[in-house]
């Protein structure tokens, strides 16, 4: 695709995207995408650590989790004892600033996470990032105080915007909640291609490649790993904030490994490290679950995507995009192709 | 002093079991170089076959446990024939999400199998403790704690006393050389998996009795199992045992002196804090450098 | 006097137990070519990963420009101006040969997150600023016509050259190069040492390790010999060449240098 081309299209899918709720004013439909979109969204930030880093964390639905939980709470404010006889209070804040305390709250963990786990890869560390979001889930179900426990978060009030000339308006039909899904999801999606094409973009792919040569350029490690998971977080957090107020109730099972796993089958069905991948993954494993819901069985559908995870890590593990480039590039890639081929036979 | 005590016994008989589930996760990764995500769920099926054989087939509560076992283990062949063998030489994040891919299927298999009500296995074990002066320990747990020992002593006695036991060593170092001085590595993994999945079958069947047996336990049980390999170091079979032992001693003593409720987050806990203090301690080779 | 670029001072290394480097000590002027050689398992390869700061040495100094580098990290010892290729893991592989140049040229640029989330106009003059860098590096490496290429299509000479390219991109003052021409062909391996000349004449100092004894002997302003662990020998290409204890380490006896020798 032309360098021109290519942000046109993705202008265009945007524009189609908005103009559903005229074109389709389903509010099944919108549901179900408004959802999709917040998944999407957690699986665009999840790629920058999996696709562009190359590090397989598993813990991501943590942050989607805290950002839950964090919009939660401060938009319903809590009043916690915190140890010596002082209390910790907070009275309900509007919505954005608890939109503004998830991103900040997740991108914290982030950087404690980074911090502590990028100082071991491979299997380490993915055990590391699975443990960290066990950990939140048990916190979550034990500090009943401040999360209500198993008992949930409940009354969240939903999403409200500035309006010109309308002040705030509390966005409670299914069209506005689904815009605002749709912008967070560009904005998420803009971040993340800055990042991607500029400086640290490239370190973090250096990294992903080889990263003792990445070193040797004086890319530091662990600073931009740090980075890309702060970033992550925050994105997630964000994500995470838009569910909280959309479902209007949180429990622990926000920080379920499911989540997780759910963000990553969108990531490299889509194909991990490349810019639309977890759109075309999202919009697959988004849509198809609420397909398949009135055919089959919850389990069925958790076997199936278990068994999609195994069939694409065997015969296409590069996922739907770089698969579908490939072909459209039909003569760049008879030139890359044998050399990669050649190299995998190698390894 | 005498609260500690029985923390100690409760910790001791916890933590054959934890060793169980360790050693052959550990196995898996030493040898075959694969993060077995179905680890939690084989001591899940491990648990249901017990369950299916005792409860509704009747079977002597004996019999029924070793039959789980080899089940286990005839299970893990499958999935090391079906799944892992296409994947040999695909890198080691593919193979991890395939694993998960499959962890996902043996779980909402047995959801749909068993519907989502927790069963326990039934045990020919009386609930009257025994009572040695300040400590009681129910027998069942006693029998437990037996039959975990004597499982970790036979499988130390395969490893280092038979052929097969032997080559899965050589493997463990070094395969290629392995694979040039004869060993059939090809084999080599299946037995190991095998073996791995039929520990922990045995650790889930074990266990049936004494907690309750409901599809989702594989999860918890699977990263304890993590966290347990990690404490040890991922490879190391003595860590393992280690590890397993004082997963169950932490979980026993935190419990019982620090809080109830946070009783399953000390394994976790304790694996980050171990990392932020010494993670050097974890690593067991530094990769060569050029 | 001046101080010497690179100052190497009773280093010792060891490897899982090992003693991989017993005792080394050399020094390396600004603007000279030196080599490094010894046979193989000599510790050629480890003296450069404690120079870089990827293996810490157990005793001994390295100084870079009079100031002690043992115990910073890799990227830190990049960033003061002393970078290294390596023998194996030389590229980029699924990045173009582009991307490779410009990733190589990290350490000239600043730009961080707000820049790139904005795309500030400072941001985009120092994009375009690398950019013009990276091309300028290609071509003087004669790589330019393949910018476009995943990195990994390349022949293998072209790989290497590419190797050097990328250490060289952000004009170190000292390039450390580990065998740079192993396995090239003959016209290869004399681009090589050309490009190698022309860094030197841009101002870099080079350091190598090499087993093509011809083309070290004729590259060199000084050549160190290191045998097991320790230096042997430390001196002009020519006396060397006739050194006893250098010869009886490279076991044939006869002069060194008069054929491709030794690999």
């Amino acid at each position: 695709m032309s360098a021109v081309l290519a942000p046109l299209l993705g202008w265009s899918f945007a524009a189609a995207m908005a103009s559903v709720p005229f074109l389709f004013p389903d509010p099944y439909l919108l549901a179900v995408l408004t959802s999709a979109g917040i998944f999407i969204i957690g699986a665009i930030s999840l790629n920058l650590l999996l696709g562009y880093t190359g590090q397989l964390s598993l813990g991501h639905a943590a942050f989607f989790g805290l950002g839950a939980y964090a919009s939660a709470l401060a938009t319903l404010g809590f009043d916690i004892a915190i140890g010596f006889g002082l209390r910790l209070r907070l009275d309900p804040q509007p919505v954005w600033v608890g939109f503004l305390s998830a991103v900040v709250v997740a991108g914290l963990f982030g950087w404690l996470l980074g911090r502590l786990a990028f100082r071991v890869r491979g299997a380490y560390f993915v055990i590391i990032t699975i443990c960290f979001a066990q950990v939140l889930r048990m916190v979550s179900l034990n500090w009943v105080e401040l999360t209500q426990g198993p008992m949930a978060l409940t009354g969240i009030p939903p999403f409200a915007l500035w309006l010109p000339g309308q002040g705030v308006v509390e966005l409670t039909s299914k069209p506005q909640t689904y815009w605002l899904v749709l912008g967070v999801a560009v904005l998420a999606f803009l971040i993340v291609r800055q990042i991607v094409r500029s400086r640290i973009g490239r370190a973090l792919v250096a990294l992903r490649e080889n990263e003792t040569l990445a070193r040797s350029v004086g890319i530091r490690v662990t600073h931009y790993l740090v980075i890309a998971t702060v970033v992550s977080a925050g994105i997630a957090g964000a994500a995470g904030s838009l569910f909280a107020h959309y479902v209007r109730i949180i429990d622990p099972d926000v920080f379920l490994f499911i989540y997780t796993v759910t963000m990553v089958i969108m990531v490299v069905t889509g194909g991990k490290g490349t810019l639309w991948g977890p759109v075309v993954g999202g919009l697959i494993f988004g849509l198809l679950p609420d397909m398949l819901r009135g055919a089959a069985r919850p389990e069925a559908q958790w076997i199936a995507y278990g068994l999609a995870m195994i069939l694409l890590v065997m015969f296409l593990p590069r996922g739907i995009v770089p698969a579908f480039t490939g072909l459209l590039a039909g003569r760049r890639a008879r030139v890359v192709l044998p050399a990669a081929a050649a190299r995998e036979a190698a390894e | 002093m005498d609260q500690a005590l029985q923390h100690l016994v409760n910790g001791t008989v916890l933590g054959g079991t934890y060793a169980l589930l360790g050693i052959g996760l550990t196995l898996i990764f030493g040898v075959m170089r694969v993060v077995n995500f179905t680890h939690g769920e084989l001591y899940a099926f491990g648990a249901y076959m017990a369950y299916g054989l005792v409860s509704l087939l009747g079977l002597n509560f004996y019999l029924s446990l070793l039959l789980a076992a080899l089940l286990g283990a005839a299970l893990g062949a499958v999935i090391e024939r079906v799944l892992l063998r296409p994947l040999r030489g695909a890198d080691i994040d593919s193979v991890m999400l395939a694993m998960i891919g499959a962890a996902l299927v043996l779980q909402n298999a047995s959801m749909w199998a068993w519907g989502g009500v927790a069963k326990l296995v039934p045990s020919p074990f009386d609930g009257m403790p025994l009572v040695f002066g300040p400590v009681s320990v129910l027998p069942l747990r006693l029998f437990v704690l037996g039959v975990a020992v004597a499982l970790l002593l036979a499988f130390w006695f395969l490893l280092d006393r038979t052929r097969a036991g032997i080559a899965m060593r050589a493997t463990f170092q070094d395969p290629e050389t392995a694979a040039l001085m004869g060993v059939r590595v090809a084999w080599v993994g299946t037995a190991t998996f095998a073996i791995g999945s039929g520990l922990a079958a045995a650790a889930g069947a074990l266990l049936g009795p004494v907690f309750m047996v409901s599809p989702t336990m594989g999860d918890l049980v699977g990263l304890k199992a993590f966290a347990i390999v990690i404490l040890g170091g991922l490879g190391n079979l003595p860590g393992a045992v280690i590890g397993g032992f004082a997963l169950g001693y932490v979980e026993e003593f935190g419990g019982g002196f620090l809080s109830t409720e946070y009783r399953d987050a000390f394994g976790f806990l304790l694996i980050i804090l171990v990392l932020a203090i010494r993670p050097q301690g974890l690593v067991a080779a530094k990769e060569r450098v050029g | 006097m001046t101080v010497p670029l690179l100052q190497v001072e009773h280093v010792m290394v060891q490897i899982g137990g090992l003693v991989a480097v017993s005792d080394l000590s050399f020094m390396v002027n600004e603007g000279e070519v030196v080599s490094l050689i010894g046979p193989n398992g000599a510790g050629k390869t480890t003296a450069f990963n404690a120079i870089t700061g990827y293996m810490r040495p157990r005793r001994g100094a390295v100084r870079f420009a009079g100031r002690d580098i043992i115990g910073l990290s890799p990227e830190r010892i990049a960033a003061l101006g002393l970078v290294r290729s390596f023998q194996r893991t030389s590229i980029f592989g699924a990045c173009t040969v582009f991307d490779n140049a410009l990733t190589a040229l990290h350490l000239r640029g600043r730009s961080g997150l707000l820049g790139a989330f904005l795309a500030l106009p400072g941001t985009r003059r120092e994009e375009a600023l690398l950019r013009g860098e990276a091309m300028a590096m290609l071509d003087f490496v004669g790589l330019a016509a393949r910018a476009g290429l995943r990195a990994d299509s390349l022949a293998y000479g072209e790989q290497r050259r590419l190797g050097i390219a990328l250490a060289a991109a952000a004009t170190p003052r000292l390039l450390l190069l580990d065998e740079p021409a192993a396995g090239l062909n003959p016209s290869e391996t004399a681009e090589c040492m050309a490009l190698i000349r022309q860094l030197r004449d841009r101002g870099t100092t080079v350091l190598l390790v090499e087993h093509d004894m011809a083309m070290v002997m004729r590259i060199s302003d000084r050549v160190v010999v290191l045998n097991q662990g320790r230096i042997i020998a430390d001196g002009p290409p020519e006396t060397i060449r006739q050194d006893p204890e250098v010869i009886r380490a490279y076991l044939g006896g006869a002069p060194l240098g008069g054929h491709h020798a030794a690999a």
